[in-house]
């Protein structure tokens, strides 16, 4: 508590101070910086470091990158910017454009390697002390990867001051990088190398490996280090690999999900069910497109209010095919298969007629950009929101299914149609709406996809084949089962990539595909009967 | 045996066919070479690979015809045998550029120099050798196919579900295609040829000679396909189309009836892809794309598929119909067009133009023959136009 007001003082006292005497103060130690020799600049450096004052952050870094100069008539520094033959003078500290000189009226405040060196840990030492932990921690990162022998010091006053415990971890680490790279006692190098093992990451590796050829303990704790941080990375690399799997599961699951309604439930082979999708997408662009024209408040929740407009329109298009084409053709599943397969060539054209042939772009809200970690494991929040969104539809859709009674007549119709039709259930519209949700689901998922794939008229094609091998895998009419296979499908697809290549691993995905159905003809999860064929 | 083998399936309609298609053969060509620039009769250089093209489509839907029409398979992976049929010849062609390839190499074709790979792979050993390359065109299809058809049709693989599986294949074929170490041209394929058989492949008479082996090519097939659904065999193969299950169980094989003419169609499509690839001068890995399978299945059904003839018309109607559109004005309203054709003809003409002008023409006829017998003039005992006998609607 008491370190948290100190905190929260010194960040209070730094803002009121930034503005007045210290500012002026830390203006003439830059313009120190022009001093006489090398040694003078670097004792300037130092003193600047000292102050511990993030404004010099920017001239710190200027001066590494060699932009630093200072005007001859009076010696005041200034950050310069090439401009054809002249240099744009720029204020150190505010970044204001000042004046325009030419090459003559300003000298380059020259730098040496040890100078450079000096810059650096000036500046590591001036953002690990930011009161910004965002920047502490990147400086803490920045410094285990370019651990410096000089730094120590710098460090240990940093993990004195730190409060955050994760950012007192990283300089621990930091810390024992630059001991590894310096001649210290063995025993502080085997509990340096301990706290890198703790690490565990690709990084440490990298520092490690070198260390194991080294002579007697400290070579055999770094080997064992080694050892252990390999198997860990095995994990993770496992884990990151169902992650990427279930990431493409989900997708597979979108796509499928649709179509294992229309398909897999009302045995409809709709070759228009990847259209479906890219209708969904489209809305999605003509909704972002009207919010960013007259609303672009409203743009973090775009794809809410696309959803169910998705919904409606890849929903009613469905109503509008069944109704009038797909219904003449029930019984004769090969010819409803042309049928659709022209319908998508329409609905294809028709886009790329509307919106042209090129990709369009549609945005990602805020809150789906960016990514977490956990451990090793990356994982960026769209792929996430995709995976629960992909759950949530397909746990909807059965309870839609099994609780309403809409599901109920719907399974009631393609169990026994003259049954039912006997029970006063109205078959033909119950056709119609059990496409149009097909359909509508499929335009929701096009929501999802638009956020990983380029919306353009092609886009729903590329899923056609995907979504087919998914519902025929985990077994028509069988909602679990199409959940299963494309979970499956996914992770063994990625789990084969690292051996294969991507595309190999798909080959062999599809080749796998074509014996399992040899195997067992009607999927993973086959409704069993007593027909000899259906 | 073989004499009554052909003698079955030779009727008036095959033998109009066979005629028509043998004056093509000779004529057309020859009106090409043997007529001036600006005479009435002339057909333009331009026309002989176009038609040609043509009938190497004719071919390919008549191999689809014969499945699907006659055995109720409908396979939305043909174009993949068609493609490896090509993928032969054009390996042939590649192999006949020798030293004047742009690298110049005497051995390997252009696109291995360029990948710097050291010597031939094993896949293209032999194929400077047309006749080696020629039983491959056969062998490559038909291997694969039966390799297809023995697990897909003893596990009773049937319908929808074949479909999209004979799609998986030519989906995962065109993926490996594309890649470069599959060693066969990856994405640009093989192109770049020069002549065949030593005789320069641009020449206007290397080009009549390929259009009349087209042309003879589909010519000998039709006898072949009419020979082949006219004798029992063929009447087994009606039988496994209109009720698979009832087959079964009076005892024939039904798997091994399925297996024979899937390769056999395998086989006469990569002949067709053969034919193909030196007209139009390039095979790449778009050949193998599904789209393209989905397509040439509705030329069958254009056309109509309880007729040889009917894919044989169906091809050529659609694809004179496709660069019509594509080189006019009207080249955004092809898919439209191609569009509305699957909806149309699946709705409206479920037996395809040439089903159903011969269902006319036999309503016609019996019309005709009962008013003559009301008059009391006798009969005569008329088989009527091939494929009338064939009521039930085909397919599932």
């Amino acid at each position: 508590m008491r370190i948290f007001f100190q905190v929260v003082l010194a960040i209070a006292f730094s803002i009121v101070l930034a503005a007045s005497p210290r500012a002026a103060d830390l203006g003439e130690l830059i313009n120190g910086l022009a001093g006489k020799d090398y040694k003078e600049t670097e004792a300037q450096i130092g003193a600047i470091a000292a102050t511990g004052d993030s404004a010099a952050v920017p001239v710190l870094e200027a001066l590494q990158a060699g932009k630093v100069y200072f005007r001859k008539s009076d010696g005041i520094v200034f950050i310069a910017e090439k401009n054809g033959k002249n240099f744009k003078l720029t204020d150190p500290l505010t970044g204001a454009f000042v004046e325009e000189l030419g090459k003559r009226a300003v000298k380059k405040v020259r730098v040496n390697n040890r100078l450079r060196r000096a810059v650096r840990g000036a500046l590591g030492g001036l953002t690990m002390m930011s009161p910004d932990p965002g920047i502490r921690r990147a400086a803490a990162a920045a410094t285990f990867l370019g651990a410096d022998p000089d730094s120590i010091e710098l460090i240990d006053t940093a993990i004195a001051q730190e409060s955050d415990p994760s950012i007192a971890m990283l300089l621990r680490q930091a810390r024992a990088a630059a001991v590894l790279n310096f001649d210290r006692p063995e025993a502080e190098h085997i509990e340096a190398i301990a706290v890198i093992r703790e690490r565990g990451d690709r990084d440490a590796l990298a520092l490690l490996i070198p260390r194991t050829e080294i002579e007697g303990s400290v070579g055999m704790a770094a080997a064992e280090a080694v050892s252990r941080i390999n198997s860990r990375l095995s994990v993770w690399n496992g884990a990151q690999n169902v992650w990427y799997g279930i990431s493409l599961g989900s997708v597979l699951l979108l796509a499928a999900i649709g179509l294992a309604i229309t398909f897999g439930v009302m045995g409809v082979i709709n070759m228009a069910h990847g259209e479906m999708v890219m209708l969904g997408a489209y809305t999605t662009f003509v909704v972002q497109e009207l919010i960013r024209n007259h609303a672009p408040w409203m743009f973090d929740s775009s794809l809410f209010i696309a959803i169910p407009l998705a919904f409606l329109v890849a929903g009613g298009v469905g109503i509008a095919i069944e109704r009038g084409i797909i219904r003449f053709l029930y019984g004769r599943p090969l010819e409803t298969l042309l049928a659709t397969w022209g319908i998508s060539l329409v609905l294809q054209q028709t886009v790329r007629t509307i919106f042209g042939p090129t990709n369009k772009q549609v945005g990602t809200p805020s809150w789906m950009s960016g990514s977490f970690e956990i451990g090793l494991l990356q994982i960026t929040y769209n792929r996430l929101a995709i995976v629960i969104f992909a759950l949530i539809v397909f746990f909807l859709l059965m309870v839609v299914l099994k609780r309403t009674p809409f599901g109920l007549k719907m399974r009631a119709v393609t169990q026994n149609r003259p049954m039912a039709s006997a029970m006063g259930i109205r078959t033909p519209w119950v056709d119609a709406l059990t496409f149009g949700l097909g359909s509508g689901v499929a335009g929701m998922a096009g929501v999802a996809l638009s956020q990983i794939d380029n919306v353009s008229p092609n886009l729903g094609q590329s899923y056609i084949i995907d979504s087919f091998m998914v519902v025929v895998f985990g077994g028509v009419g069988n909602l679990w089962g199409t959940l299963v296979g494309a979970f499956t499908l996914g992770i063994a697809n990625k789990f084969l990539e690292p051996y294969a290549g991507a595309v190999l691993a798909k080959i062999f995905v599809l080749v796998f595909i074509i014996l399992f159905i040899q195997k067992r003809p009607r999927g993973l999860f086959a409704l069993r009967g007593r027909a000899v064929e259906s | 045996m073989i004499g009554t083998f052909f003698r079955n399936g030779v009727d008036r309609g095959t033998i109009f066919v066979v005629l028509v298609l043998v004056a093509t053969a000779f004529i057309v060509p020859a009106l090409n070479l043997y007529t001036p620039a600006g005479s009435l009769f002339h057909v333009p250089g331009f026309a002989i690979p176009l038609i040609g093209k043509y009938l190497t489509f004719a071919l390919l839907a008549l191999s689809v015809g014969l499945i699907w029409g006659f055995c109720g398979i409908l396979s939305l992976g043909h174009g993949a045998f068609f493609a490896l049929g090509g993928y032969a010849m054009g390996m042939y062609l590649m192999r006949q550029i020798g030293s004047r390839g742009v690298y110049g190499d005497p051995v390997l074709p252009d696109f291995m120099v360029f990948l710097n790979w050291p010597d031939l792979p094993i896949a293209w050993y032999g194929f400077q050798s047309f006749g080696y390359a020629m039983l491959m065109v056969v062998l490559v299809p038909g291997a694969l196919a039966f390799v297809f058809g023995w697990f897909a049709f003893r596990s009773r693989v049937t319908g929808v579900y074949l479909s999209i599986i004979t799609q998986a294949m030519t989906f995962a074929l065109m993926l490996a295609f594309f890649r470069n170490d599959f060693g066969f041209g990856g994405n640009n394929g093989l192109t770049d040829f020069k002549d065949i058989l030593g005789f320069n492949i641009q020449a206007p008479e290397t080009r009549a000679g390929l259009f009349t082996a087209s042309a003879l090519a589909l010519a000998l097939f039709y006898v072949l396909s009419k020979a082949i659904i006219s004798s029992r065999f063929g009447k087994v193969l009606v039988a496994i189309r209109d009720a698979e299950s009832r087959t079964r169980f009076l005892g024939y094989r039904v798997e091994r009836y399925k297996l024979v003419i899937w390769t056999f169609s395998a086989c006469m499509a990569g002949i067709a892809g053969a034919l193909y690839v030196p007209q139009v001068g390039i095979i790449n890995p778009g050949e193998f794309e599904p789209a393209n399978s989905i397509e040439l299945v509705v030329w069958v059904a254009v056309g109509g598929r309880g007729l040889l003839v009917g894919p044989i018309v169906g091809a050529i109607a659609v694809n004179y119909a496709k660069t019509w559109f594509t080189t006019g004005a009207l080249a955004p309203y092809w898919l439209f067009a191609l569009g509305g054709l699957f909806i149309g003809v699946t709705l409206f003409l479920p037996k395809g133009i040439v089903g159903t002008l011969s269902d006319k023409w036999t309503a016609m006829e019996q019309r005709r023959a009962s008013l003559r017998a009301q008059a009391g003039i006798s009969t005569q005992n008329d088989d009527g136009p091939p494929g009338s006998r064939l009521q039930s609607e085909p397919g599932e």
